[in-house]
């Protein structure tokens, strides 16, 4: 069940995206900024984490996931740390995901040459 | 020298027609081609959103840990791919065929990153790729961060603990 709703999901977050990407004159960057933004936006009262509940991975697979766990790690930091939480624990979630993309692009980009 | 301008005015006239007719192309796309984008990114996206979901149950059957865990290993695990797969020169093709379908998820991060640096790869470490990486990934992370401290901070003041 939960593959199914991670099929739907992030399906639908692609398809909308789709639409506006051929119906308006915006960049994939003004998307995915916009994304992100939305993303912070629902769970500032906690409406992504349900979504997460509900739908599994296929909430945590598009770029909305960045903006949410950005936003969550912040809170969750303000909860024990009072209001300075909010910039430590910034990154406290994606971490791990930016992290990685940095490494991984950086030794894939030493290894191999550009094409074209 | 009349000819001269003429030329140069026709020149550039030219290329002003060009973009004309390019916008006139892009606005009067057949509308079945539209919709078969729309349906190319709603199966790519669905299916990359059901491999994620698929990574995380795996993971937690054979390695026994926590879905939060989990979750943490998957996006990592989608990113060395999408980085594998650009670094190796077919994950271009890929989205230029799929566009929004592995731009939105994850791997679009990972794409933009590794194809930057492979990019400014030629220009050196620090003036090349060093400062030009984040070129397009900057901004999601820029309003990434505005924003969640935004909210964080409304979501404080009235919410206070969570």
């Amino acid at each position: 069940m939960l593959l199914l709703n991670s099929f739907l999901f992030c399906g639908i977050v692609c398809l909308i995206s789709q639409l506006i990407l051929d119906n308006t004159k915006l960049t994939p960057g003004h998307i995915t900024s916009m994304l992100v933004v939305l993303g912070a936006f629902l769970d500032c009262f906690s409406f992504y984490d349900k979504i997460i509940v509900k739908v599994g991975g296929g909430a945590l697979v598009p770029i909305t996931s960045f903006g949410h766990s950005l936003i969550h790690g912040a809170l969750a930091e303000a909860n024990s740390m009072g209001i300075m939480g909010i910039v430590a624990g910034m990154f406290d979630l994606t971490a791990a995901g930016i992290t990685s993309a940095i490494i991984f692009s950086f030794l894939f980009a030493l290894i191999f040459k550009p094409k074209n | 020298m009349y000819e001269l301008k003429k030329y140069g005015h026709s020149k550039n006239g030219d290329t002003m027609e060009n973009k004309k007719y390019q916008r006139v192309v892009d606005n009067n796309k057949a509308p079945e081609q539209r919709g078969r984008n729309a349906l190319i990114a709603f199966l790519v996206g669905g299916l990359v959103g059901m491999l994620g979901e698929g990574i995380i149950q795996l993971l937690c059957y054979y390695f026994k840990i926590s879905r939060n865990e989990a979750s943490t290993y998957m996006s990592v695990i989608l990113i060395f791919i999408a980085s594998l797969c650009t670094a190796l020169g077919f994950f271009d093709k890929l989205v230029t065929k799929f566009k929004c379908g592995l731009l939105i998820p994850i791997t679009g991060f990972a794409h933009s990153m590794t194809s930057a640096i492979l990019d400014y790869k030629k220009e050196g470490p620090i003036s090349g790729f060093g400062s030009n990486m984040f070129k397009l990934a900057g901004s999601v992370i820029l309003y990434g961060v505005v924003s969640a401290w935004f909210f964080g901070l409304i979501r404080y003041l009235i919410g206070g603990s969570i």
